[in-house]
């Protein structure tokens, strides 16, 4: 395999596998906000029980969330230095941007989150686990400004420097909020936040299922169900938002998504299918005019197909057309899923139907998978561009570096990498079958003395 | 010399791999003495000591890069596609490092922990060595070709005087952390730390004499602007005497003392070595006109500026609560329930 090939499946191995971490940091961040907001809203010490437990699932996905991103930062200069060149007066910008204002606050604020539990009062400690919430926030901010910089450039313009071409940046705040920005972060976040609502679903479920920690169980269920249910409705809107983005911006992207080869009026949406390559065509089940609505809010109106750009010019369409179909369709399954769960849990029925707990068991693979998918689509849709409309990505690697050193590095990450997921999995498993401390209904060192108590004497 | 944006951005660039280099230099020093005791007990101890705040300290040096990323990208673009495997072998290192200290206490098997605690020693034991060769290779020099890109071989850059600044700066951070250590103990291991520390003064002192000599005799460019400017030696004077005062106060117990004269050697090496490196941050050697200065590898003035607002903002806000957190997690190591 040459330089070119090995260094895409590096970056996208590593990156993939990267980002099962991040958006499980930033949803139980969420999660965790919402469990110790509850905690010193009703004292209940349940919800003090659940903020522990959660937290250290946290750590975990916490710790392997930084090792895996220090390497996406590094390989933008080891494997894509041309790039890096061509872009750093804007890309590494944001990337600065996201060190000073995101990954000091998380990790800061972390080390009470983690360990400040007996040290600081409640009150610290729940500003605290906000700060480490927003810093996982603002983390997804700035990247998917970098990233959807790429997508749909802006504010920039193209200046030769030493005899080598590059953009520089004009405005910066063209450049933060470029087109696809707003609706791609809310997907995102959306995304992210399915992810840790879902974990925790999926683990109370279960729970429920073997008759376990009951009273625990039941209470992340309610936050959790609730928590996953907006996040999924939210993710379709954003998703709607999103593709309509894609279709202004980029048209071919789309048109891949879709396998939309002729540009036509009343263009038909894909429900499910399949590529059909050589003959240009889809093979599935399609309903007439629905893609001209979604995309321009109007069944007439012609969506730009992928005869609108030269072959040279054109993203892969069946990678693209599946991973993009694959991710509508978990998310809508999503849906249903946590719909289904609110409603029972409401009418108090849920833990007598063992299919549905089963299913929310699963359920947890919805949001990784709808991810990656997602993912997938955005990066694969891209090509054959880096920057789109802008560099080519052949034109974006390293010009120093050799197929056998990638090799190298690929086969080195592959191995840490699996040996860093069987270990996530086995702790994780571990945690999850060890359940909720009892020790945690009652909060210990500073966290004990109860402000209300000196209150309630009062009244 | 004129004080433009890109000389503000060496130095911030400069600041933000001192800071790293404080920060998680104890974290990293721990991690090398780790192995030093057979204790469980006392290895637990070790790692909570840096507990709560290695993870802050490794952003340095996430932001570090961004940094140098966003300010200087052709430097970024050569050093890292031309140090790659170094760099792998950095990322491995710190990947190791980081989860061997979130994965060592959670079972309780002897062959899991013994197999961290490696992870955890050889990984903070490979970061410095490498972080050191790479600083030695920019003060030695590096090939650099005509468009700017590094044309050696990894092979060529493990010559001695990089190696041996790797090995002080491994020196340097078992020392600065043995310190780091002994504040956060108490009791038996406290003991041993002490008398760990006093080796490790003697394992630097004795680098750092080698590297002066060998810089002095081999790379006279890393002279040259204290030589043209005497007043500048003003600050190897200073680091001189911070060396000279860690043994001093640490005697006297005053511990505290010491770990900031170990942070004033810090800051004063790498004040010697910006100074002599400046205006380059790659210096070419065979053909130094191919040298990536601050110039020549620098983004637009209009971006220095943008991030040098950006700066303004977030590091002053990053200081104060980094103060805070370092202030409730002072004192000794008490174990509890959460601790790795």
């Amino acid at each position: 395999m040459d330089v070119l090939t090995l260094s895409r499946i590096q970056f996208g191995a590593t990156v993939a596998f990267h980002y099962i971490y991040p958006p499980l940091s930033i949803g139980l961040g969420i999660m965790l906000v919402c469990m110790e907001g509850l905690w010193l809203k009703t004292k209940n010490p349940v919800y003090h029980q659940m903020a522990r437990f959660w937290t250290k699932v946290f750590a975990l996905t916490f710790a392997i969330g930084v090792a895996t991103g220090i390497v996406m930062e590094f390989e933008f200069g080891t494997n894509w230095a041309t790039y890096s060149r061509f872009v750093g007066d804007v890309f590494g910008s944001a990337l600065a941007a996201e060190g000073i204002f995101a990954f000091f606050l998380e990790s800061g604020f972390l080390a009470v989150l983690l360990f400040g539990w007996d040290k600081v009062s409640r009150k610290t400690h729940f500003f605290s686990t906000c700060m480490v919430c927003l810093g996982a926030h603002f983390s997804a901010v700035w990247i998917v400004v970098a990233n959807s910089w790429m997508q749909s450039p802006a504010g920039f313009q193209k200046v030769i420097h030493n005899g080598v071409e590059r953009a520089e940046v004009t405005d910066f705040w063209q450049v933060v909020f470029n087109p696809s920005m707003v609706d791609r972060l809310s997907h995102v976040l959306c995304g992210a936040w399915s992810a840790g609502a879902f974990l925790v679903v999926s683990v109370s479920a279960w729970y429920l299922l073997k008759k376990k920690h009951q009273e625990f169980a039941r209470a992340s269920l309610k936050v959790g169900l609730a928590v996953a249910l907006v996040a999924s409705l939210l993710q379709a809107v954003t998703g709607h938002t999103s593709a309509q983005s894609v279709g202004k911006n980029q048209p071919a992207k789309l048109a891949a998504f879709e396998g939309l080869y002729q540009t036509t009026s009343n263009a038909p949406l894909t429900l499910a299918g399949w590529v059909d390559e050589k003959n240009e065509k889809v093979d599935g089940i399609q309903v007439p005019g629905l893609l001209s609505f979604l995309d321009h809010n109007d069944f007439h109106t012609p969506v730009t197909g992928l005869d609108a750009f030269a072959p040279e010019d054109r993203p892969p369409v069946q990678a693209s057309f599946l991973f993009f179909h694959g991710m509508v369709a978990i998310g809508f399954t999503l849906i249903a899923i946590s719909a289904l769960g609110f409603l029972y849990f409401r009418h108090g029925s849920l833990h007598e139907r063992r299919w549905l707990l089963w299913i929310l068991v699963f359920s947890v693979l919805g949001p990784q998978f709808a991810n990656q998918f997602g993912w997938f689509a955005a990066e694969v849709g891209r090509q054959p561009w880096i920057v789109y409309g802008l560099m080519r990505t052949p034109d974006g690697l390293s010009k120093i570096v050799e197929a056998n050193v990638v090799l190298t590095s690929l086969i080195l990450f592959t191995f840490i990498y699996f040996l860093l997921f069987a270990v996530f999995i086995y702790l994780l498993n571990d945690k999850i079958q060890h359940g909720p401390d009892d020790a945690d209904l009652i909060p210990s060192g500073k966290l004990a003395l109860p402000d209300e108590l000196t209150q309630h004497k009062k009244t | 010399m004129t004080f433009d944006l890109n000389t503000i951005w060496f130095i911030l660039v400069g600041v933000l791999f001192t800071g790293y280099a404080i920060l998680d230099g104890f974290d990293l020093g721990i991690g090398a003495l780790h192995l030093f005791t057979k204790k469980d007990e006392e290895r637990r101890i070790m790692l909570n000591a840096i507990g709560p705040v290695w993870d802050g300290n490794e952003v340095w040096l996430v932001t570090g890069g961004g940094a140098l990323f966003a300010a200087f990208p052709n430097v970024y673009a050569t050093a890292f596609s031309g140090f790659y495997l170094a760099l792998v072998l950095l990322l491995v290192a710190l990947i190791f490092r980081a989860v061997a200290i979130e994965f060592r206490s959670k079972q309780p098997m002897r062959w899991w922990r013994q197999m961290w605690d490696i992870g955890f020693s050889a990984g903070s034991i490979l970061s410095s060595l490498l972080i050191g060769v790479a600083l030695g290779n920019i003060a030695w020099g590096v090939p650099i070709d005509a468009s700017g890109e590094f044309a050696g071989t990894f092979l060529g850059l493990l010559k001695p005087y990089p190696l041996l600044v790797g090995v002080t700066t491994v020196a340097l951070f078992m020392m600065h952390g043995a310190i780091y250590g002994v504040m956060k103990t108490e009791g038996e291991l406290h003991g041993k730390l002490r008398v760990w520390t006093m080796r490790c003064i003697i394992f630097f002192v004795i680098c750092a004499v080698t590297l002066t000599m060998a810089t002095l005799l081999y790379v006279p460019h890393m002279a040259a602007r204290v030589r043209e400017h005497p007043w500048l030696f003003s600050i190897a004077l200073a680091n001189m005497l911070s060396i000279a005062n860690i043994p001093r106060e640490f005697h006297h117990e005053n511990d505290g003392r010491a770990f900031l004269s170990s942070c004033a050697t810090i800051i004063t090496l790498m004040a010697l070595f910006a100074l002599n490196i400046f205006p380059n941050l790659i210096y070419s050697l065979p053909n130094p006109e191919n040298s990536l200065t601050i110039h020549n590898a620098a983004s637009s003035p209009k971006t220095l500026g943008i991030m040098l607002i950006i700066a303004i903002i977030g590091v002053p806000i990053v200081i104060a609560y980094t103060i805070c957190i370092y202030w409730i997690f002072r004192g000794k190591v008490k174990m509890d329930r959460m601790s790795y």
